[in-house]
């Protein structure tokens, strides 16, 4: 990473004896979507009021190129923000709103005015400049909100659960819209949210939370197929956990038992011959035969079906229950309860979970 | 039917309170506007008294400028009230509340009767400030509009926190908070974001206090002593002193018709139905 934009060193903040953020140290890259992704709960909130200044850090420091900025002000900052809920000031008009920060920072009128509408236009609302915002509707107040943090030419857009109040069809559209509008304007967008497919979708990087630590980071896809623990398998997309013992290695591939289920894993971190370990298996990555065309045998025990592709429960004896997703354009058996059929994967599909 | 006893029902559970209202006020009001156009002679006999006498006019001027600097200074010591308990007090807001509503328990005649007590020629503030060699004679701090101001003030301002707190408490700091993350100071965030937020709790405080405070007695006759002469204890005098029934009730219809117009003048700015009934 070049020079970071943002930087946290050994954040802490505690409440009473609980630790909001408990030894955070992040690197925001200039132009990153970075999404602070977690449970309620998880700290992530508590992260972003840290670095918007909203709240100060007992411990550790936040620099912003370079010069530490843990004790300023939110106002000395310069950071835009979008708030849970928008905020937008109701005794202005959209267009006041969008001029709020620029007003505050006294430019002149007329370069406050060709801004405000510049940003209307960016986000489609110049149609409704003399509006108040109780009349706009949640995505358009969506929208100025996005307006009014932006018009300052923010180094840093801080973004907290700013789609979580819409309903599920616009919030996919505007994914799409703030992907766009970041990759237009280059701006450093800190993204916070509890939604694992907003955070999929939409960022360069992940950073997951829980109980004020760092879990794991890195890009969606990474995160996704190579999670470091359970908790990162579980929370980012659904995983089915097997113990395990290691029985035997060669190379990078190991040998596993499960109470008499046999299969093999490829590990990129060594592991000892020996070790009982956890390992994650992705619904999707399991395949489903008839009796006989899998390795191992096991029975359907309930199927829901989600369009374009259905869940299937499926127990094995010593494994128990599984939870299984293909799609359902799929030519061949045809799940129902108390189906026995049989399931298999590759050996890539399962990765090797390290300890909480 | 159905639809017909729901409308009984309704009036039902609406008529012992009317019964009480017509019978105990609004005839008795209608009263006091016959005498008005009858005692002593049928006509507008009173009225054009009322309209003459400049004693009258002071009285009523006098009322007015109480009524809206009582209003002012329970709106400026109000508003600090009410910002600090909505923002800051935390676990100390019911205490706080407790606090600013204890008074109400307390009579209107005794706490204008304590006011008596601290601000009288040999009262708590006089005989300090003397002990202490500040002053060589007692302050004059009663019998006049200053003492009337100071005790009107404290009667009224729950009146005033009271709408402004509940219009406080009702405004979510994410504005604040907001204002401050896009660059404003503390100060700019107050005056530009937080503050046009509560003037509609600032108004109804205001025109609580203003239109209880034209015609308040009790305040105004203990601490003003006779001299401070408001519109509410000239009509007693009048009806009192000199039987004088006719002016006093032509008084009465004129101190209800200008509270009546303040109201009038008032609704053509705030809404009068979110100002005093919903308290937004």
């Amino acid at each position: 990473m070049s020079t970071p934009i943002l930087s946290i060193r050994q954040g802490i903040k505690r409440y009473g004896s609980v630790h909001a953020l408990d030894d955070v140290t992040l690197d925001v890259a200039d132009g990153e979507f970075l999404t602070l992704l977690g449970p309620s709960g998880s700290g992530k909130t508590t992260l972003l009021s840290a670095i918007a200044g909203f709240i100060r850090l007992d411990e550790g420091s936040i620099s912003l190129r370079s010069k530490d900025i843990t004790k300023q002000p939110p106002e000395a900052r310069d950071f835009g923000m979008v708030f849970q809920g928008y905020a937008l000031f109701p005794t202005m008009t959209v267009a006041e709103n969008v001029a709020f920060p620029l007003k505050v920072r006294k430019r002149p009128a007329k370069e406050i005015a060709d801004r405000v509408a510049e940003c209307l236009d960016l986000v489609q609302m110049g149609a409704f400049a003399d509006r108040l915002p109780i009349q706009l509707s949640g995505g358009q107040q969506q929208r100025v909100a996005l307006a009014r943090a932006l018009s300052f030419h923010p180094q840093v857009l801080l973004l907290d659960e700013p789609l979580s109040a819409l309903d599920k069809k616009l919030r996919a559209d505007l994914q799409w819209e703030l992907k766009a509008l970041h990759d237009r304007l280059g701006v450093t967008f800190i993204y916070v949210t509890h939604d694992q497919e907003e955070a999929l979708s939409m960022s360069d990087r992940i950073v997951i939370l829980k109980d004020g630590k760092i879990q794991q980071e890195g890009a969606p896809g990474d995160l996704y197929n190579k999670p470091r623990n359970a908790f990162v398998a579980d929370f980012l997309g659904k995983s089915n956990f097997i113990d395990v013992t290691v029985t035997g290695r060669e190379g990078d591939v190991l040998s596993c038992a499960a109470d008499g289920a046999k299969f093999e894993v490829e590990a990129e971190t060594p592991v000892e011959v020996g070790t009982k370990t956890k390992v994650a298996l992705r619904p999707e990555r399991l395949r489903l035969g008839a009796p006989g065309e899998e390795f191992l045998s096991a029975k359907v025990k309930q199927v829901s079906y989600l369009g374009e592709r259905c869940q299937v429960i499926v127990t094995h004896d010593s494994l128990g229950e599984l939870l299984l997703s293909c799609a359902t354009w799929k030519t061949g058996i045809t799940p129902k309860p108390d189906l026995p059929v049989s399931i298999g994967w590759d050996k890539d599909a399962c990765v090797v979970l390290a300890p909480e | 039917m159905g639809r017909l006893n729901e409308k009984v029902s309704y009036w039902m559970l609406v008529a012992p309170a009317l019964t009480i209202m017509i019978v105990f006020y609004i005839l008795p009001v209608l009263g006091i506007w016959e005498i008005a156009f009858t005692e002593p002679t049928t006509g507008v006999d009173n009225f054009v008294k009322m309209a003459e006498s400049s004693a009258v006019k002071t009285s009523f001027v006098l009322t007015f400028r109480v009524a809206a600097i009582t209003t002012l200074g329970c709106l400026l010591l109000g508003y600090i009230v009410a910002y600090s308990i909505s923002n800051f007090a935390n676990k100390f807001t019911p205490l706080m509340l407790a606090l600013v509503i204890l008074p109400f328990w307390v009579s209107v005649l005794i706490r204008s009767f304590s006011w008596i007590v601290l601000l009288g020629r040999s009262g708590l503030v006089n005989d300090t400030l003397r002990d202490t060699g500040i002053i060589d004679s007692p302050l004059r701090l009663m019998h006049n509009e200053f003492g009337v101001l100071i005790a009107m003030i404290h009667v009224m301002l729950p009146f005033a926190i009271l709408p402004m707190m509940t219009n406080m408490r009702g405004i979510s700091d994410a504005y604040v908070k907001a204002a401050r993350g896009l660059g404003a100071s503390e100060w700019t965030a107050f005056w530009n974001v937080y503050f046009p937020q509560t003037i509609p709790g600032v108004m109804s405080g205001a025109l609580l206090v203003f239109v209880l405070s034209l015609g308040f007695y009790v305040t105004p006759a203990l601490l003003g002593g006779g001299r401070v002469l408001m519109i509410s204890e000239y009509i007693t005098y009048q009806i009192q002193e000199f039987l004088n029934w006719g002016l006093g009730s032509a008084l009465s219809v004129g101190l209800l018709v200008a509270t009546a117009l303040v109201l009038l003048i008032a609704s053509r700015f705030i809404n009068l139905r979110s100002a005093l009934l919903e308290r937004k």
